[in-house]
């Protein structure tokens, strides 16, 4: 028992870090364009990035398991060469990440829009690239936002559970998660156990968002 | 020489309008973009920097072409040797000051020569201080310090002292001044205040509507009719009091409030928020010094 809920436990510490990473990779170049770019189609991208905060997650689960199933055009090409995500670890990122996705843009969307362009034209006319300006002047400007960005998106990938349920179901080591695990300790009245995921759940996810918000008031008393 | 002949299309509270700027700088001088709002004098600068893009036109500096519509050539900002000051200063937020100018350096002399700058601008005690830290002069001072960096062949000033209170400001007009008698760089800077065009200009454009009306001596300029007056000063008009048979007028000259009194006929050809000549010949002003 003890066993697994460790394995439980570090698989979804796990879930959560490679999705946070991912969409941190995603979500810098994205909320860029988003702030930035002025494409006609900008806002169907703004509504498709924002789609996740009102969707039911069974809506977005249910269609990734029909595109993920062998049966689809994607899921018959991926089993083709080898890939199955229904049903396992990869498939949960891929799902996490999209569901997380606007917890990650949205801050640092709006961190960046509040940088004042004179900023951008300043490091220009310094001689310095759009890339050395974004790494070495913007990123560390908006560190809050990027904060902000990662705990929200590491903390609603935690605690995600319809999405999963949906296209991950409840194998113990690939896909059972601790939001699951809970559900499914409950079903069974085996509530000592549920409530040993819930209160480590609890306190962990208190313990990173107490962390970081001191820390972020700490850094943002600095700058102003 | 910097040479300017370009078209660019502007967008102002009153609508469009096809602007036509045509200038040449000279080497080492101080040049005035003087005019009302939305003249498009900022964009002009903008455009010589590269942060906009003309529709048409050319624009040279030192022989090097920076700008060619017609053979379609448009170097990017970071390819111009431009130091820009910006109004709102600009300073980046996570860099002290010392960083700030470090950033700007690009060769070994350069970064040893950024001490030098700080002191130049007298922001050695304040150098490892972040930018919120600083006041508006003070940030200010960093902006222009890190513009001259890279030794720019322009210096461009966009209404730098805008936002500082008059007594700031004119403490940087006079060291803006000494500064640029000293390094002797080539500065353009864009202002709607003429005490600072004529204390700092070799020479003025005044614009108007997307057009430069005038290329000239700033002193010429504002007082076009140097007659043979003991004194003569020029302010802008604040109120205009009807009180029959004369009227009194207040003006604003420099930071000092002036009321004086004309005849209805005179004050007439007075306009609220316009500028006015206030001269005097009869008598010997009287001048005293401010404790």
């Amino acid at each position: 028992m003890e066993a697994e809920f460790i394995n439980t436990m570090l698989l979804t510490f796990k879930l959560a870090s490679i999705t946070t990473v991912i969409l941190l990779v995603i979500a810098i170049p994205l909320a860029s364009f988003l702030v930035f770019s002025r494409m006609r189609f900008k806002s169907i991208i703004e509504t498709i990035v924002s789609m996740p905060l009102v969707l039911p997650p069974s809506v977005l689960g249910f269609y990734l398991l029909l595109a993920f199933s062998p049966a689809s055009t994607i899921g018959s090409f991926l089993t083709e060469h080898g890939i199955r995500l229904a049903f396992s670890f990869e498939g949960l990122v891929i799902g996490s990440v999209l569901f997380s996705l606007p917890f990650m843009v949205h801050p640092i969307q709006s961190a960046l829009s509040q940088v004042p362009r004179s900023i951008f034209e300043a490091a220009y006319t310094l001689g310095k690239t759009k890339w050395e300006t974004m790494i070495r002047v913007i990123l560390p400007s908006i560190r809050h936002g990027l904060i902000s960005g990662i705990v929200l998106a590491f903390a609603h990938t935690v605690g995600e559970f319809g999405v999963i349920l949906m296209i991950g179901g409840n194998i113990p080591g690939e896909t059972r998660v601790a939001s699951i695990a809970i559900y499914d300790e409950v079903e069974s009245l085996n509530y000592a156990l549920a409530h040993q995921y819930a209160i480590t759940l609890f306190v962990v996810t208190f313990a990173i968002l107490l962390l970081v918000y001191t820390l972020n008031k700490k850094s943002l008393g600095d700058i102003r | 020489m910097i040479s300017v002949n370009i078209t660019k299309r502007l967008d102002t509270s009153e609508g469009s309008l096809n602007a036509c700027f045509e200038l040449t700088i000279r080497d080492g001088e101080f040049l005035t973009l003087f005019g009302p709002s939305g003249a498009g004098k900022t964009t002009l600068m903008r455009m010589i920097a590269g942060l906009e893009q003309p529709e048409s036109g050319i624009i040279e500096v030192d022989g090097e072409v920076w700008f060619d519509s017609t053979k379609k050539i448009n170097l990017p900002p970071q390819k111009r040797s431009v130091g820009f000051v910006f109004q709102d200063y600009a300073l980046f937020p996570t860099m002290s000051v010392r960083e700030n100018l470090l950033f700007a350096a690009e060769t070994a002399e350069q970064r040893r020569s950024v001490d030098e700058l700080i002191e130049l601008v007298e922001l050695s005690q304040l150098s490892e201080r972040l930018p919120s830290t600083l006041s508006g002069g003070q940030k200010q001072r960093v902006a222009l310090a890190r513009a001259l960096v890279r030794h720019p062949k322009i210096l461009l000033l966009d209404e730098p002292l805008s936002a500082l209170d008059p007594a700031m400001r004119q403490k940087l007009q006079d060291e803006l001044s000494l500064l640029h008698k000293r390094l002797g760089i080539t500065t353009l800077l864009v202002s709607h205040d003429i005490s600072e065009t004529v204390k700092l200009s070799d020479r003025m454009a005044s614009i108007e509507l997307g057009t430069i009306i005038r290329v000239g001596n700033p002193l010429e300029f504002f007082s076009p009719h140097t007659l043979s007056t003991k004194l003569q000063l020029i302010g802008e008009v604040l109120k205009i009091e009807e009180d029959f048979p004369i009227s009194v007028v207040t003006l604003l000259v420099g930071s000092s409030v002036v009321r004086t009194v004309l005849s209805n006929e005179e004050a007439k050809v007075l306009c609220v928020g316009k500028h006015a000549i206030i001269s005097t010949k009869a008598f010997n002003p009287i001048v005293m010094p401010v404790e």
